[in-house]
């Protein structure tokens, strides 16, 4: 038996020329000669079916379109390639598979147009759920029975207790850096005591508590977004609402103040880890043993160095937290907008808490805690 | 069995007579057993309806079945091959031969219906051009009763049941032979799930299909299954027409069927038969 779909143009006695297709005429072995048949010119009066060994709807479908586009007449066709032709035969084309595409100076121009419109609705939406946060608390502080400290406690543990271990190695590993790299760099001055310097104040002013508001942006405010985005598509949200119960006091709420309560304790933790990392430098590197180190931090660090990071650390878990819950809110549609708005949540959350970490470097700077 | 090569042989269909074996199958999850030494065989051409309560393993079986489930104990033949001797992954052939229609269409959600008709083209056949790849996709879509131009459409902008259509003309895609459905008609109104049997039992008619068919629908028993499984106490606890069925004194198989709801559907489906007589379906 052919194993290949084959073609053929035979002609008999009386000049009568037929088209004769042989072997199996399957999707698996259609793709071979589909051109060839394509181009082939209107030499033929019929289409002989008859050596067939094998057809499905591709090939009923390829059949139809050459009589059709000939103009001629199949003949010898089986029961089942018969039935195959009748089944695919009003299949026509005209529709593209692709969705349709504008042209190029169509779609800039919208492409811009979309983007403008879609900041202003976004600045819009961030007011209202604002609004919505402030509805929310002021009922909260009018009912505080509707308040749900479980949540809030369980929501704490997830932010705070369990991203210990990852912030403290981050941390103690950013110690370490800050207090080699610097020693090299402060050796050229024969200032290598300076360390204890560099170490205890970058980390209690900025470090500690800017890293940890990108760690937790990426681990919590990420997780909230991904959450309540779920939850909305599975219409918990909506079923919340049903029910009666805002879905603002019950998720959003409970979520901003774990993140707000938590970030000063992590951020202190993260600076005290990171002091560590540098004494242990210290003590290996620079001949400083570690409980000097530490005692010296005491001398050298301005107390309101630490006030600076701790009136950041609630600042930033706010912005983190009200990120993951706005992006999360937003999701609406298919499975794709929870990992689109995740994402957002993540980078916006990132980029406000840079920004606003600048502002606040001026503006205690200008108080005089410098 | 050892002189046969792996592959089958691509140029030719199935003329077997079993094109589904399973025998022995058993099926754990942790402590929870779902199959139990269950057997089934499906005729070729036919389309078998199986039933069973929620939980009993009717989407286990059919995963076994395709290859998504490793089974614990049992052999699959699908088409004459051995899917559990089979290496995870290896392709032996049958892959091609066969289309599923999961549950929820599973349509990929970044394609449009058209594009999503030709990925599994295009995984197997990729020296289709793309000309002949298009108009595959479009008139397998119409195939599937859909309209024309719900080709270019994403699955998010469809209804259920436009999805479920979209889904099953990507089952097509390949002209298998086997045809895997997952309650098809679940979360349809009445008359599209009535208009998705009939494009059933149709296409199994034009196509040759063989379908397995999992189902909660009485009506599409009554009206399009041939044969009915019924999987109850981690077993196919008998298989045949739905008067055979009957007549086992099964609990379970007689609280099912002559249940109000199955009451209600036998009584439409001894009305429709006597008022169509002269039907359709040559088959």
């Amino acid at each position: 038996m052919s194993s290949e779909a084959q073609f053929e143009i035979e002609e008999d006695g009386e000049g009568a020329v037929r088209l004769v297709l042989s072997g199996p005429y399957l999707v698996s072995t259609i793709g071979e000669i589909d051109t060839q048949l394509r181009e082939l010119d209107s030499g033929f009066d019929s289409i002989d079916l008859s050596g067939l060994t094998e057809i499905d709807t591709v090939g009923a479908y390829i059949a139809n379109g050459l009589a059709r586009e000939h103009g001629v007449e199949i003949t010898g066709a089986s029961e089942r390639a018969a039935r195959l032709m009748k089944a695919v035969g009003n299949a026509s084309d005209g529709v593209d598979v692709h969705p349709p595409r504008a042209w190029v100076w169509q779609r800039v121009p919208q492409g811009v147009g979309i983007l403008v419109s879609d900041f202003f609705s976004a600045m819009l939406g961030v007011v209202a759920f604002l609004g919505q946060i402030v509805m929310a608390v002021g009922s909260l502080i009018r009912h505080p029975s509707r308040f749900r400290g479980k949540a809030l406690v369980r929501q704490m543990e997830l932010v705070g207790v369990s991203s210990l271990p990852i912030i403290g190695l981050m941390s103690f590993l950013i110690g370490i850096v800050v207090a080699q790299q610097g020693a090299v760099q402060l050796a050229q001055f024969g200032a290598e005591t300076l360390t204890i310097n560099l170490v205890g104040r970058i980390t209690l002013r900025e470090l500690g508590v800017l890293m940890t508001a990108i760690m937790v942006a990426g681990r919590s405010g990420s997780a909230f977004a991904a959450q309540i985005g779920t939850m909305k598509l599975t219409e918990e949200v909506d079923a919340m609402r049903t029910i009666g119960i805002s879905p603002i006091e019950a998720l959003v709420i409970p979520r901003i103040l774990a993140a707000f309560f938590m970030m000063p304790l992590l951020g202190f933790y993260s600076a005290v880890v990171a002091i560590i990392g540098g004494a242990v430098v210290g003590d290996l590197l620079l001949g400083i043993p570690f409980w000097t180190f530490l005692e010296r931090i005491k001398e050298v660090v301005p107390t309101y160095d630490l006030y600076v990071g701790l009136i950041k650390a609630p600042v930033f878990g706010l912005i983190v937290a009200l990120a993951g819950c706005y992006h999360g809110m937003q999701v609406q549609g298919d499975s794709e907008q929870v990992g689109l708005r995740t994402t957002q949540a993540v980078v916006s959350a990132i980029f406000a808490v840079i920004v606003l970490d600048a502002f606040f470097a001026v503006f205690f700077t200008e108080l005089g805690w410098g | 069995m050892a002189e046969e090569e792996m592959q089958l042989d691509r140029y030719e269909r199935y003329h077997g007579d079993r094109p589904i074996v399973v025998e022995g199958l058993v099926n754990r999850f942790g402590s929870s057993v779902v199959h139990d030494d269950l057997s089934l065989t499906v005729n070729r051409g036919e389309i078998l309806g199986v039933v069973g309560g929620s939980g009993t393993g009717k989407s286990v079986l059919m995963r076994s079945i395709i290859g998504l489930q490793v089974p614990d104990e049992g052999q699959i033949e699908v088409l004459g091959r051995s899917i559990t001797d089979a290496d995870l992954d290896k392709d032996i052939g049958v892959r091609c031969r066969w289309g599923v229609l999961f549950q929820g269409g599973a349509l990929f959600s970044t394609l449009t219906v058209g594009e999503n008709v030709e990925v599994p083209l295009k995984q197997f056949y990729p020296e289709i051009d793309d000309g002949l790849l298009h108009e595959i996709a479009r008139y397998k879509v119409i195939l599937s009763g859909l309209p024309e131009e719900a080709v270019n459409k994403y699955p998010a902008e469809l209804s259920g049941g436009m999805r479920k259509r979209a889904g099953l003309a990507r089952a097509l895609a390949l002209d298998p032979e086997l045809l895997f459905l997952d309650e098809p008609t679940a979360g349809l109104d009445p008359i599209g799930a009535a208009k998705f049997d009939q494009l059933t039992q149709e296409l199994k008619e034009t196509l040759g299909l063989t379908v397995f068919l999992i189902t909660h629908d009485l009506d599409t028993l009554y009206e399009i299954c041939d044969r009915v499984a019924v999987l109850a106490d981690r077993q196919v606890i008998a298989v045949g027409t739905i008067p055979e069925l009957l007549e086992t004194d099964h609990p379970w198989i007689d609280e099912y069927f002559n249940g109000p709801r199955g009451r209600a559907a036998q009584a439409s489906q001894q009305g429709s038969n006597s008022v169509d007589k002269g039907g359709p379906a040559e088959a």
